[in-house]
């Protein structure tokens, strides 16, 4: 499939859900290129589901349209847009068998000679010689591969995965994420996944939006969100991120300088989420993996220039490739590292006094107005 | 109690529990069961026997009867009673699909489309329960009498011209017909349809709707491919409620009917209670049970309802 051809893009211009006061889905505009891979991430009731929803037509927007190429399809009921769904929990036809449940779309839509094709698809998912069972009958992972070959015969111009894997457990979850990967390289199709799963949205997505209260909070690659979050959410939800209160003490360059306790941590100014006034807050944002721990003793041999923090090991857990500790220092309590299991330092015990270090490029600055903790019960619960 | 040596733990209450309940646990299907067996023994199987025993005894009530294995009684009672034996499977076969034509969309909307009216629309649907059978059917008689509104109005819309051409009403009557009989019947057992039809309708998953609608299939296709095979035990339970006791019932008949209208619980009414012909009366009863389990049974094999989930 060509690039450049554009039927493929799915376009929301001020799209939104209100039940009653309650408002699901904030005025929203996206715009979701032709035959990208796009998650929609975010934890239960931010609203994810219900966009997916309004691009197939299954619920109705109170407000803003729907595009799918050039064709508004707003008005349109769910039977004559050219989307198919992936269910959550599948919703396969229980009385049907799985060729009929293939060939359901192709017979509503009048096509006579449907075995060839519903064949075909069923080898591409692996399942030729489960045809004439009942979903009853199969594993949760072979529906899951029913209820995308459902979906996909019809080749419609965008597929819609409602957390198509989440029934699954996490081997086969992890299987299903490659597999749908390769199937959708394959088909060039323009797949928009919902998922709660930060991982899952991860591999899979070329563009990921993360949703939290109706609203995108943040939209990029994974690497982009990960490394630049621009809210505490993103911060919090995608990954595990430190957040250090800190107050802006000067300019230097392309860096901000800022104090927080008695130390200085520099931050570059690109990277700063927030205003930085003299004076101001900010949340400082380090990754736990960023972060090098040295031992008191030795915090003459760390190199001129990072950023440092002083502090108190609290905790350890070894977990193979890892091991992480949690540092209590006098800026911020329960700080997060982990470190690779390539030299262990044996002195780094729980009650060891600790330098925390690390590259001041790596350092995100975020708007010290919100919420410390967004993001973090919604990654607990999800 | 000694109070040099210490008192041993108290074994008896739960030693028995440490052993694994199973061989106990054995037999209490059947002790389960024994309550449910004996009503049947006694009220069913036994009843029953007697009845057989009755169909094949020849004699009077003067002399009293007596088991002759006078098999001759089931051929004289079904070559004299036939046209009551067809006209009840006529007139249940129309009361039931009546029922099926009505019961459904309410069915359908009490499951999918009540919201919070669905509760205060069951309670109506089974309201009717609480006043007797015979009350129900009595009313009836004043909803239908001559020259009432509802007769009325179908004349002045000539519907009972066309009903009388049909033969189902009788001039300007309603009364004393086969439409008033059928119209009891399927008053009376219209909850026999419409209860199961919901429970099944109910269980089915709405995302199946969705899942279909978005495989375009238009509203009407959705319920004939997905809606209504899904409710397919709803369907086969529900008539089978509604035709069984339709056809063996009599009440309707003797207020709503006349002697025309006679079905054959009528006859086997009278053949009991007033002719005091026990072996016909109890071969007539025969004939229709085995009459309905032989169309039951054909009609169940057809739905293929077994194959349903």
């Amino acid at each position: 499939m060509k690039t450049t051809d554009s039927s493929g893009d799915v376009r929301l211009s001020g799209i939104s859900k209100t039940y009653g006061s309650f408002t699901a889905v904030h005025p929203l505009d996206l715009t979701v290129p032709q035959g990208s891979f796009f998650a929609l991430l975010g934890a239960s009731g931010c609203g994810k589901t219900t966009t997916l929803r309004m691009i197939a037509g299954l619920e109705e927007p109170s407000s803003g349209t729907v595009h799918l190429g050039d064709q508004d399809v707003t008005a349109l009921p769910p039977y004559k847009r050219p989307v198919n769904t992936v269910f959550q929990s599948y919703a396969l036809f229980p009385h049907l068998d799985i060729f009929e449940n293939v060939a359901f779309g192709l017979r509503r839509r009048g096509i006579k000679s449907v075995k060839k094709q519903v064949e075909d698809m069923l080898e591409l998912v692996q399942l030729g010689e489960q045809a004439r069972k009942k979903p009853h009958q199969l594993s949760g992972g072979q529906q899951q591969r029913v209820a995308v070959a459902r979906a996909l015969i019809n080749h419609p111009k965008v597929l819609l995965l409602d957390e198509p894997l989440g029934a699954l457990d996490l081997k086969l979850r992890r299987q299903m994420q490659l597999e749908l990967k390769r199937i959708q390289t394959e088909v060039g199709i323009t797949f928009i996944h919902v998922t709660h799963d930060q991982e899952e949205a991860m591999t899979m997505a070329d563009t990921v939006a993360v949703m939290n209260a109706g609203r995108v909070e943040q939209l990029g690659s994974p690497a982009d969100l990960y490394e630049n979050p621009r809210t505490t959410f993103v911060a919090n939800f995608l990954g595990t991120s430190n957040l250090i209160e800190a107050e802006v003490d000067s300019k230097s360059g392309d860096d901000i300088v800022l104090k927080a306790g008695d130390g200085k941590l520099v931050l570059p100014e690109a990277r700063c989420a927030a205003p930085a006034g003299a004076g101001g807050k900010v949340l400082v944002g380090v990754r736990p993996e960023k972060i090098s721990l040295t031992h008191a003793d030795d915090a003459g041999e760390i190199p001129v220039g990072r950023n440092r923090v002083t502090g108190r090991i609290a905790a350890t857990s070894f977990i193979g490739v890892s091991t992480q500790y949690i540092v209590d220092s006098a800026v911020c309590p329960e700080l997060e590292v982990y470190v690779q299991n390539v030299d262990r330092d044996t002195r780094l015990v729980p009650g060891a006094e600790v330098v925390l270090h690390w590259s001041p490029a790596h350092t995100f600055g975020l708007d010290a107005a919100q919420d410390i903790d967004a993001g973090l019960e919604e990654e607990a619960a999800a | 109690m000694s109070t040099l040596t210490e008192a041993p733990p108290p074994l008896s209450p739960t030693a028995p529990e440490k052993k694994p309940p199973r061989r106990r646990g054995r037999w209490t299907p059947y002790w389960l069961l024994l309550p449910g067996l004996l009503w049947l023994l006694v009220f069913f199987a036994l009843p029953m026997i007697y009845q057989a025993s009755t169909s094949v005894q020849t004699g009077s009530l003067e002399e009293g009867y007596k088991v002759t294995w006078h098999f001759a009684t089931y051929w004289d009672a079904l070559s004299e009673y036939w046209p009551q034996f067809v006209r009840s499977v006529l007139y249940a076969a129309a009361a039931t699909i009546l029922c099926l034509v009505l019961g459904y969309p309410l069915a359908y909307l009490i499951a999918f489309r009540a919201g919070r009216w669905r509760n205060l629309i069951m309670i109506l649907v089974i309201a009717p329960f609480f006043t007797s059978f015979l009350i129900r059917t009595l009313a009836w008689k004043t909803i239908l009498a001559d020259g009432g509104p509802v007769v009325g109005a179908l004349n002045t819309l000539h519907v009972l011209d066309v009903t009388s051409w049909l033969g189902w009403t009788a001039g300007d009557r309603v009364l004393a017909t086969p439409l008033a009989v059928v119209c009891g019947l399927t008053y009376n057992f219209l909850p026999f349809m419409i209860l199961p039809l919901y429970t099944s309708l109910e269980r089915i998953d709405g995302r199946l709707h969705e899942a279909a609608g978005d495989l375009y299939a238009r509203p009407i296709t959705t319920f004939r491919k997905v809606t209504f095979p899904l409710s397919m035990p709803g369907v086969v339970s529900g008539t089978l409620l509604t035709f069984i006791p339709a056809a063996g019932d009599y009440v309707n008949a003797e207020l709503l009917g006349s002697t025309d209208t006679r079905m054959i619980g009528n006859v086997i009414q009278t053949q009991f209670l007033r002719v005091l012909d026990y072996p016909t009366a109890a071969a007539l009863s025969f004939i229709l049970m085995a009459a309905i389990l032989f169309m039951v049974t054909f009609y169940i094999r057809r739905s293929g309802t077994e194959d349903l989930v």
